[in-house]
């Protein structure tokens, strides 16, 4: 095991190196530079000013020999500043990445728990009325866009019933008593956090119902039932656990994707998460903080996927980590 | 069970129900302010919180007039605190002139109750000046080459040059106490160190009516009253500030009461705004603001196809901007004639102005030699299509409804527009370095009064060569022209500077290597309960005068 993770640590190392290289120089070749920016927004910017801040920035060197001085600060733990906020890039992603993994880890949880029993029911019922409105519902989670779904519930939750407010973040008030706080950061987050879990829910049911379905027609459990193992006992005793290593790999990759993900959802609830950061930071060629935001969504990926792996020794006795291990 | 937790969920609704005083109020606007620093760069959503918490040494106010904030009285040439000298000999041959300026600073104290003074004036020069500091335009800074501090709150100041604007001081302070010791240790770190990012709640960084207290990066921005504030007394004593950036959102805020007032700065749309006004105009009094935001489209004169003026002006003529504004603005955006606002004390009403006149169009483009129409498409005798492309910035739904609008007039006189719409970087990118092929629609934030030489003048074409500075992007270049922006910038008459400026609009509105559009109005959606919010319609918001602003039911 050791050493599988050992292993694993080291591709992840390897993946990670080269990605910073390509997303560095993805960013540096795209159109224009901050300085460009700064140009077209003041008027009384002179071609002196220019040079001065293009030498200032380091942006007057050649793309590698900046990735360069960039990686060699990076692995000294000085992963640089951002150019919008002129704070340390970690600084300005960790309070983000916190809000994005409370959002989206509740959406996760909430999502999952609910997609795994309701897949795992339709695929019991399969072509029942059940499974058709299940489906039905599915479609339309999947089919809705996440800013219309978002603008449906702000309007209906926040306008017309006034129950939960339509966005933001939870404002403490000074000397409210700690229920009183928690309330407001719960009423705030319930609008993001059921779009994201609407969006997810029918994408996960189809997953499970159609894992289950395949997994129902395997001759075990055509062997459990002849030697009168109850369908409880069938289901969620042999079927279940065969069904969960793809539905896994699935989750596992789209909660990796959530942390850059989410930002339709982010936006339209100014919710201040890592996908709203990153996506700004692109707009706004803020080579440090899109690269260290990509490369922290990218990491969550590959971690996610390793856990996944992991979970698949967990869940089925035949798999193992050894050279020839998943 | 079900009802339990029904009744639990009412509970915490009835408990985190907003509980807001009338002596709070909660603001939103769609910007997140980048690097609080008010040297480092200009960002409009951080100068409408930075206006309340400090003042500029002189602003433009809601009459488009020059008005004191930190100083006590104008500097003007009548009242003797402006003069023009005779600068020494720099060496150069000498006998330039100049001009010197008399300060005198209002008794202001930083939110720590160090008062503000000259020192705080001459901190704020040498970081402007410095190479290393990161100051985006340090142009303002370097002309002022000399700075004599007579006391605390008296200094004058000596510009290596006789201009117009002398006394539009738009410097904002730093507050050396705090950090000149960050400045001093490594200049070059300046940018990265400053205690407006690294300790922004600091309450010596404001002397004005409010003070930050709390920052969410991304979320809010909470001020309360500065007890140093030494001017009228603020009627809230917290403000809030969201950051919501999609303008649907941010409606469905202010609808839901979530937020009180949206920034009309930084808010809603001119669309949205329309439509909301329609919707809830008992509640809220909607003030479509003239600003001096200039749409034009820039016309790319080493295209052949625009060479000849007689296009630029046909293209013109055969575009109803009258028509556009009233079907797509409810006719709430002027018509813009050149680049001077019609609100604008320099705007001159000879120029030649140019209504839609399609049968003029068609005259016009049949004298620069595009008489043989195929499928609708003018061509000239060497067979050349007169097929241009319009640039624009995608994502901006107004202003793809005035481009496909304009594609479907031109056509009717036989030019083929093709519209390309490219993300806002993408396209800033093209402008900087001149990569359009025909026309480039967008628009220019000016102050009143400005001459626009960034963006007439011959020198301010950008090249390799000077680094793709300058806003000339058409490429422009007419001696005259030149010479009466030159003109126009040092002579402080006001009558001659007045012909002056005729001048411009006259010679521009004749060589139209610019199509003026429209004066862009900023829609204010005001609650009826606010009083006192007067949008300014300058790049000097409104929010410099929050201390007015107060909530009567």
């Amino acid at each position: 095991m050791t050493r599988y993770l050992a292993s694993r640590a080291v591709g992840m190392l390897v993946t990670l190196t080269l990605m910073s290289f390509v997303v560095y120089v993805l960013i540096g070749l795209m159109p224009g530079d901050p300085i460009d920016m700064m140009i077209a927004g003041d008027p009384k910017m002179t071609s002196a000013d220019a040079a001065r801040l293009r030498a200032l920035y380091g942006l007057d060197k050649p793309l590698v020999e900046r990735y360069l001085a960039w990686a060699l600060q990076a692995v000294q733990g000085n992963f640089g500043y951002s150019r919008s906020f002129g704070q340390p890039v970690l600084a300005v992603l960790g309070p983000r990445l916190l809000n994005t993994l409370t959002l989206a880890g509740l959406a996760f949880v909430l999502s999952a728990g609910i997609a795994l029993p309701l897949g795992i029911w339709a695929a019991a019922h399969l072509r029942s009325r059940a499974d058709y409105l299940i489906n039905l519902l599915c479609f339309a989670g999947i089919s809705a866009p996440p800013f219309w779904l978002a603008l449906l519930l702000i309007t209906l939750f926040a306008v017309f019933l006034g129950w939960l407010p339509a966005g933001g973040m939870a404002d403490p008030r000074p000397g409210a008593s700690w229920i009183a706080n928690l309330s407001q950061q719960l009423r705030h987050l319930a609008l993001p956090v059921l779009t994201l879990t609407l969006v997810q829910l029918g994408a996960y049911t189809r997953f499970m119902r159609g894992a289950m379905i395949e997994v129902l027609r395997q001759d075990f459990v055509r062997t459990a039932r002849a030697k009168g193992a109850s369908e409880r006992r069938v289901m969620w005793g042999h079927a279940f656990a065969n069904a969960l290593a793809p539905v896994l790999t699935i989750l596992a990759l789209s909660f990796g994707g959530l942390l850059s993900g989410a930002v339709i959802t982010e936006t339209m609830f100014a919710w201040p998460g890592m996908g709203k950061a990153i996506y700004q930071a692109i707009l706004d060629n803020d080579y440090n903080l899109a690269l260290v935001g990509l490369l922290v969504a990218t990491f969550a990926t590959i971690l996610g996927n390793l856990l996944a792996d992991l979970a698949y020794v967990w869940i089925d006795p035949r798999v193992s980590l050894g050279s020839d291990g998943p | 069970m079900i009802r339990r937790l029904l009744s639990l969920v009412f509970a915490l609704c009835a408990l985190a129900a907003p509980a807001r005083a009338k002596d709070e109020l909660v603001l939103a606007m769609t910007q997140t302010p980048g690097t609080w620093n008010p040297l480092i760069s200009s960002m409009l959503a951080k100068s409408l919180i930075s206006n309340m918490t400090a003042r500029p040494l002189t602003a433009w106010d809601a009459n488009w007039k020059l008005v004191c904030l930190v100083c006590t009285e104008l500097p003007t040439l009548a009242n003797g605190k402006a003069r023009v000298i005779d600068l020494p000999d720099d060496g150069k041959g000498g006998g330039k002139k100049g001009m010197e300026i008399d300060i005198e600073l209002r008794d202001m104290r930083w939110g720590d109750g160090v008062p503000v003074t000259a020192k705080d004036v001459a901190f704020t020069l040498e970081v402007g000046r410095h190479p290393l500091s990161g100051v985006a335009s340090s142009e303002a800074y370097k002309r002022i080459i000399k700075f004599d501090a007579r006391d605390d709150r008296h200094f004058t100041m000596t510009i290596d040059r006789v201009t117009f604007d002398y006394n539009s001081l738009g410097l904002s302070l730093l507050p050396a106490h705090i950090e000149k010791p960050i400045f001093d240790a490594n200049p070059a770190e300046y940018r990265n160190k400053t205690a407006y990012d690294t300790d922004l709640t600091n309450p010596g960084l404001a002397f004005g009516p409010f003070r930050i207290v709390e920052s969410v990066p991304g979320s809010r921005i909470v001020l309360e009253q500065n007890p140093t504030w030494t001017g009228e007394k603020p009627h809230f004593k917290r403000i809030v500030v969201r950051i919501i950036e999609n303008t649907a959102a941010l409606e469905a805020n202010l609808l839901s009461g979530n937020v009180d007032y949206i920034l009309g700065e930084l808010g809603l749309s001119l669309d949205q705004a329309l439509a909301f006004e329609k919707r809830h105009k008992d509640k809220y009094n909607v003030v479509y603001k003239p600003a001096l935001i200039y749409e034009h489209i820039d016309a790319m004169l080493d295209n052949p196809l625009l060479t000849d003026k007689r296009v630029r002006q046909a293209i013109l003529l055969a575009i109803d901007r009258k028509a556009i504004s009233e079907k797509l603005f409810d006719g709430k955006q002027p018509l813009a004639h050149g680049p001077i606002s019609p609100l604008d004390p320099m705007f001159s009403p000879v120029a030649r102005q140019y209504p839609y006149a399609p049968a003029d169009a068609r005259r016009f483009l049949d004298e620069a030699g595009f008489t043989d129409v195929r499928n609708g498409i003018r061509h000239n005798a060497k067979g050349e299509r007169l097929s241009i492309e319009i640039t624009t910035t995608a994502g901006n739904r107004v202003r793809e409804q005035v481009a496909q609008v304009i594609q479907s007039q031109l056509r009717q006189v036989g030019v083929e527009l093709r519209i390309k719409a490219e993300p806002p970087r993408i396209f800033s990118e093209g402008l900087n370095r001149r990569n359009f092929g025909g026309l480039a629609m967008y628009a220019w934030v000016q102050q009143p009064e400005g001459v626009p030489r960034s963006t007439l003048h011959s020198d301010e074409i950008p090249s390799a060569k000077n680094g793709w500075s300058g806003q000339n992007y058409p490429g422009y270049r007419n001696a005259e022209m030149d010479k009466a922006l030159d003109d126009a910038e040092r002579e402080l008459d006001e009558g001659k500077r007045r012909a002056l400026f005729a001048d411009i609009q006259r010679i521009h509105a004749d060589d139209l290597p610019v199509l003026p559009l429209f004066f862009r109005v900023d829609p204010f959606v005001i609650p009826k309960p606010l009083k006192g919010v007067v949008p300014t319609g300058t790049l000097n918001s409104s929010t410099l005068w929050v201390e007015q602003w107060r909530w009567e039911e």
